[in-house]
């Protein structure tokens, strides 16, 4: 097994007792800053009757209402900030596909505690200063590729900012200039990968690391990307609204991804009660940052479900893991009543020969019932010879979907490259039920 | 004696065939048989063309999933029960078709047919030894084709 690199011995080992000692220092910090300096949090945390000299210990912190998107879509885009505009140097925003985008905010004491998050991240995933890094995240608003060039900076590694897009290029400059470590989301790290091999390039890439976030990377789907171009795939874990990536990141066991505990508190929660969950129960990851000076929040619900567990890691480090995303609230599709995740999807056609990791679903309604199509491209030219093998196929990854989901759906196998796809967030599942089709 | 021919996925959408046809028509490329399979998801196009090396090269170029593969072309009387001799043949050798699709040639005075099965060249040599015609590319050569 590799050797284990960290950033901060010190603070990525602490015994439980001094990190929860730690949090609880910050969690009173926050709740004070949020109380005294933004109205809006005043207002809705007098309504639940909590000050913040309540918050005693760090389960107090369930004293405090949730947030949501909803509480920031209110306030935009300042009315969150605890800092005056002039403390502030840098802004950023969600995609806000879906209305007014999400606003995120850093003074220069936040971009420092941001950058220190994602060296830890980057470290353990076994990045060091000798490292040369590519960033084939989409520089702009969005949060990924910003929060990523701070933290290989801090590192020490040479940054490569090329952003998203133009492929052809992106593998120019990793055969150039050397590139060992790759940014992007998974779904784009497939696309270049499948585009290295069919240039017959592959072997000349001195890639060895991919660090790989923003949308949800199957254990199956990272095989298939290390399969491709021999590289380690890692996960890392975050979102605009409570900082940008930063929240936790595998190291290279892979055994859950590590949370940066003294920036971050986290809880799961039953989504629909908002009940907090024993430990190692799936549910809602709840999210307190306990750094923000610009913008502060508190009990941030992500949509995200996960398990969070307290047992030692074999790489030496203290903190809590949680798992890899196993879905989101709002990507679950609810079919005949059944709740389905893409992930879970996902997981099965990875498992499956002859066929390329690209998919897309299809939600219909016929005759009043929900219809589930799953398209995946056929790469394996011989069985266009072997029908039985074909028919086979297909009934295969069908029974399997159905042992999974419990439901029966549709596969259809495509010709290669007939799916979309895509250099930012892939989007997987088109929902036609509310539309009449001929 | 077999006969090349290349075989296409067709996405299920309309355009499709006329798509990898147009690829074909552009460089020249003649088609001799041709024949289409469909399942309720996408199609199979076969095609027996004069330069089809070139074809696949062509259509995988341009993203299309082929595959090349040997088939026979075999002569059949143009009578009630023609094909009856051939198939009977297949039967009592124990050897299943995996498709079949007619044609014809303005060389040939018999019927034709293209036929795939697990094993072309054993199938070839049972179809010979009950006197029935296979034909190579000069069936095609001969109708001045090639």
């Amino acid at each position: 097994m590799a050797e284990h690199i960290f950033f901060d011995k010190e603070k990525e080992t602490m015994k439980r007792k001094d990190i929860e000692a730690l949090q609880l220092e910050k969690l009173k910090w926050t709740v004070n800053r949020c109380y005294d300096r933004v109205p809006y949090y005043k207002k809705i945390m007098d309504k639940a009757g909590v000050k913040p000299a309540h918050i005693k210990k760090l389960s107090d912190i369930s004293l405090l209402p949730i947030m949501s998107k909803a509480d920031m879509r209110e306030n935009y885009p300042f009315n969150l900030f605890a800092s005056p505009l002039e403390d502030i140097v840098e802004i950023h925003a969600s995609s806000g596909t879906t209305g007014k985008p999400v606003v995120g905010a850093y003074t220069k004491n936040d971009l420092d505690a941001w950058s220190e998050c994602m060296a830890r991240i980057i470290a353990a995933s076994g990045v060091t200063k000798e490292d040369v890094a590519q960033i084939s995240f989409g520089y702009g608003l969005f949060t990924g590729a910003f929060g990523l060039h701070y933290g290989l900076q801090k590192v020490g590694c040479m940054v490569v900012p090329i952003s998203s897009g133009n492929s052809a290029k992106q593998l120019m400059l990793m055969e150039d200039f050397g590139v060992t470590v790759l940014i992007a989301t998974p779904s784009y790290g497939v696309y270049l990968s499948e585009l290295a091999k069919d240039k017959g390039i592959s072997d000349n890439l001195k890639l060895r690391v991919g660090l790989f976030g923003s949308e949800v990377c199957t254990p199956e789907m990272r095989d298939q990307i290390e399969d491709n171009i021999g590289i380690i795939v890692t996960d890392n874990y975050g979102l605009t609204e409570i900082g940008g990536p930063g929240v936790s990141g595998e190291c290279l066991e892979r055994d859950g991804l590590h949370i940066n505990e003294d920036y971050y508190l986290c809880e799961v929660i039953d989504p629909d009660t908002c009940e907090p969950l024993p430990e190692g129960e799936t549910g809602e990851i709840v999210v307190t940052p306990l750094w923000k000076e610009a913008f502060p929040i508190f009990r941030y619900r992500t949509k995200d479900l996960a398990k969070i567990t307290y047992d030692p890691c074999k790489c030496g480090r203290t903190s809590a893991r949680m798992t890899k995303v196993m879905g989101r609230t709002d990507d679950m599709m609810i079919i005949k009543g059944v709740n389905v995740f893409p992930s879970q999807i996902e997981s099965v056609l990875f498992t499956k020969p002859h066929i390329g990791p690209h998919y897309q679903l299809i939600l219909r309604k016929k005759n009043y019932m929900d219809t589930l199509e799953v398209q995946v491209e056929l790469i394996d030219s011989s069985l266009l010879e072997r029908y039985r093998e074909l028919d086979a196929l297909q009934n295969d990854i069908r029974s399997s979907l159905k042992s999974v989901l419990g439901l029966d759906c549709k596969v259809t196998l495509v010709p290669p490259r007939t799916i979309q796809r895509f250099e930012g967030k892939a989007k997987r599942i088109i929902d036609k039920r509310n539309e009449t089709e001929a | 004696m077999t006969i090349n021919q290349i075989s296409v996925l067709v996405e299920n959408k309309a355009g499709a065939v006329a798509e990898i046809i147009s690829v074909l028509a552009e460089k020249k490329i003649n088609i001799y048989a041709v024949n289409m399979a469909d399942t309720p998801n996408f199609g199979i196009l076969r095609f027996i063309v004069n330069q089809p090396e070139e074809a696949k090269d062509l259509l995988e170029r341009e993203g299309f999933l082929v595959s090349a593969c040997k088939v026979l072309a075999v002569g059949l009387k143009d009578i009630p029960g023609g094909l009856t001799k051939v198939t009977k043949v297949l039967n009592q050798n124990g050897i299943s078709l995996e498709y079949l699709y007619a044609f014809i040639s303005r060389s040939a005075e018999n019927a034709c047919v293209i036929l795939n099965t697990a094993d072309v060249e054993f199938t070839a040599q049972i179809l010979n030894d009950a006197g029935i015609p296979i034909y190579g590319n000069e069936i095609f050569e001969k109708a001045g084709l090639l």
